[in-house]
């Protein structure tokens, strides 16, 4: 379960969060709707550790443990994954080589045993296929002169191999044609699971008709603005955003 | 893959700023008064029992010297080097010359084996497969202590033994070559080198011969205030084959050791010579204080027809690195290769490079630099290409890049370039970059410490020369480039 409780972030002086509540069940997929510069990509950022920001007041739950304090790697060993808006390319290191570093250090810092191997092999060949990714692309450098479709399928695969506990999407659909977007939405359907939270963050419906969401929230101006089920996000789709861009009231 | 993980288990395992090879040892030993002057030169010589022909040749080297200046145009900063307060001699005292390993003092083999060198030939082979043994020559302060497989090399017609020997055993090949591709008046430290050099390899490849083994030399600097000159000599006859290996350490020490070696190659018709060297001198504590001048000139000579002779170095020890190895590209369709990863940390200076001289027809050659800085430290890439004006179709390609992690350090670039024979094509490529914040912070995401994220991102950013080196020092090599980058992160 991820908790945001009365969350205030500022960078620079300018203040992007604003005392901002927001908790997402095991189980639950939460999807995070709002129009530009509404604080989405920061919020993931902030949850996942990024130091560019300044948290000023509130918290970070995940699991009960506030994860505020903890560098972003053992965050990620905590079970937390974020799928990247823009995945990032690591030139002269191949997916493989990646991969299998990434699990190991996550397994080594939960005190499990690394995978061997043929079997970390046959993982990685399974989860590929279901997305379809070639064993070719694998052994390329990671994200290096991949397509927008197979960096967002890749990161996808890194989180279908991490298995976390809470995973946030940071527009994973933009920039993706129907077919990758139907690829991208399977592999995550795959991974819904009763121990396992999403926040899928995006401006569109479009995602939302492959992944449906159990609730919908709507930010504006660093705050929630509005919550509901799914009818919300198809509501969104008609009106826009412009109810929310008004700068509100103070209360 | 598993070279990668290994890079990273060995992050975590060691502690910030422990220097591996730190320590000293207790060895007795026969040293030559401290200082410099003829009666230095004719010592050493003395101690070798060196021919007059070579005594002559010390004594004009140091004459020559005396008249020299120190080069000043490196972008390297260091007080003056008090050549006076210097042993130039420095030798384990045993009984002279051991004959076997049976004859070298005990306290010299656990030295070796604590830095991780299988001197032993049956251990040797223990470990590796046997068609990946490597004979070994390990030299200790200035002498050779001992060489493995000396007798199945000797079956092969492979000559490889200390040069100090060759000069008793091979007077003729010895005096043929020696300075025949870095004469005596060549430059500063080269020169000083001639007149007091104590020993280092000797190897000569018969013609036809593809050497059956990887030939490597483990050089130590143990005593205090000891300069380490070692001089070696690799001559490839027409169309054989060797490919060799070298390794240095030193022990922490406050003082800066000055290491001034001359390495010659000569590649004659269709003979190939590899040279791979991983440096990991002693590079001086945090604050820059201690660790070795290494202030070496190496060069090979593509003396014959389609000859190649291939310069692979992963260079992360040293306070100051002066360093060029080049190749005269002299026989028609000869190639010369560069491959080069220089990692400077802390207040390390490393100024690097290499020259490729075009002089026959048809000549080609290839560079590849990664210079990678990190702390307080400056890594320069100097580089000459040069085509000479008979040197036609003359083809080289430059490939320079430079990655900096940190806001404290310095990477720059030197090329020069030049062509008197239009027909020549010369290609530069060079870039600098940075370790990027997403880049970490992706990384970090996905579960790496900010360490290991380092590791991982530097280790595919010299991808392109690692996969250069033999096997065994590649891995090594990886290790290493994890070890020195350490606390330059976070």
């Amino acid at each position: 379960m991820l908790e945001v409780k009365n969350l205030s972030v500022s960078i620079n002086g300018r203040k992007i969060l604003d005392d901002l509540d927001l908790t997402v069940r095991d189980g639950e997929v939460a999807a995070l709707m709002g129009p530009n510069g509404s604080g989405k990509s920061t919020l993931s950022h902030v949850i996942a550790g990024r130091k560019d920001y300044m948290v000023e007041s509130g918290d970070i739950l995940l699991n009960g443990e506030s994860l505020l304090d903890l560098e972003p790697d053992v965050r990620a060993a905590k079970g937390l994954f974020l799928a990247f808006q823009y995945p990032i390319e690591i030139p002269g290191v191949a997916t493989l080589t990646f991969l299998k570093a990434t699990v190991n250090a996550q397994c080594k810092r939960r005190g499990q045993e690394e995978l061997s191997t043929p079997d970390f092999m046959k993982r990685v060949k399974a989860a590929a296929n279901k997305l379809k990714i070639s064993q070719e692309m694998l052994k390329r450098a990671l994200n290096v002169g991949f397509s927008g479709g197979e960096k967002k399928r890749m990161d996808i695969l890194q989180m279908a191999l991490l298995e976390p506990s809470f995973a946030i999407l940071d527009e994973t659909d933009s920039g993706l044609d129907i077919d990758a977007l139907r690829v991208v939405a399977g592999g995550v359907n795959a991974l819904r699971a009763p121990g396992r939270g999403f926040l899928v963050i995006t401006h569109y419906q479009r995602l939302l008709d492959y992944v449906v969401p159990d609730t919908v929230h709507v930010m504006a101006h660093g705050r929630i603005m509005r919550s509901g089920g799914k009818e919300l996000a198809v509501e969104l789709e008609k009106s826009g955003y412009r109810d929310y861009n008004a700068v509100p009231a103070v209360a | 893959m598993a070279a990668v993980q290994e890079t990273v288990d060995r992050v975590k395992a060691i502690d910030v700023s422990e220097y591996k090879y730190g320590y000293c040892f207790d060895i007795e030993s026969d040293k030559a008064p401290k200082g410099l002057n003829e009666e230095t030169v004719r010592f050493i010589s003395a101690k070798k029992n060196e021919p007059a022909w070579l005594t002559e040749w010390r004594l004009g080297a140091y004459r020559r010297w005396l008249t020299m200046t120190e080069p000043r145009w490196a972008r390297v900063e260091y007080p003056k080097i008090d050549f006076q307060d210097i042993y130039y001699y420095s030798a384990p005292k045993t009984a002279a010359g051991p004959k076997s390993l049976e004859d070298v003092d005990p306290e010299l083999l656990k030295v070796y084996a604590k830095l991780g060198i299988p001197l032993r030939e049956q251990e040797a082979l223990a470990g590796i497969s046997p068609d990946r043994r490597i004979a070994v020559d390990a030299v200790f302060d200035s002498v050779s202590v001992v060489t493995t497989f000396k007798e199945e090399l000797a079956k092969a017609g492979v000559i490889f033994c200390p040069i100090s020997e060759a000069v008793h055993s091979h007077p003729e090949l010895v005096q043929k070559y020696l300075g025949s591709v870095v004469p005596t008046t060549d430059n500063y430290y080269a020169t000083l080198n001639s007149a007091v050099f104590s020993d280092g390899s000797f190897v000569y490849v018969p013609p036809g011969v593809r050497c059956p083994m990887e030939l490597s030399t483990y050089f130590r600097i143990n005593e205090q205030n000891t300069g380490q000159f070692e001089r070696t000599l690799i001559i490839a006859d027409k169309g054989s084959y060797v490919s060799y290996l070298e390794g240095c350490t030193a022990p922490k020490r406050d003082e800066n050791q000055l290491h001034a070696a001359v390495v010659e190659l000569i590649a004659h018709d269709d003979a190939e010579i590899k040279y791979s060297t991983v440096q990991n001198w002693y590079p001086g504590d945090a604050d820059g204080r201690g660790g070795i001048y290494n202030f070496v000139t190496k060069r090979g000579d593509c003396r014959g027809a389609n000859s190649k002779i291939s310069w692979t170095q992963v260079e992360t020890g040293s306070a100051i690195t002066w360093k060029y190895p080049s190749c005269i590209l002299r026989g028609d369709n000869s190639r010369g290769e560069f491959y080069s990863i220089a990692i400077s940390n802390g207040r390390q200076q490393v100024d690097s490079g290499t020259k490729m001289i075009h002089l026959g027809k048809n000549t080609t050659s290839r560079v590849i630099s990664k210079g990678i800085s990190a702390g307080r430290s400056q890594n320069t890439y100097r580089g000459q290409i040069s085509a000479h004006r008979k040197a036609t179709g003359a083809r080289n390609f430059t490939n320079c890049d430079s990655l900096l992690i940190g806001n404290s350090c310095g990477a720059h670039t030197v090329p020069y370039i030049e062509s008197k024979n239009p027909s020549a094509q010369f290609e530069h490529e060079a870039t600098t970059s940075k370790i990027s914040e997403d880049q970490l912070f992706f990384c970090m995401q996905r579960g790496l410490s900010a360490e290991e994220a380092t590791a991982l991102i530097v280790n595919g950013f010299v991808r392109d020369v690692l996969q250069q080196l033999p096997m065994e020092f590649a891995v090594e090599a990886q290790k290493l480039i994890a070890i020195s980058l350490e606390g330059s992160v976070g």
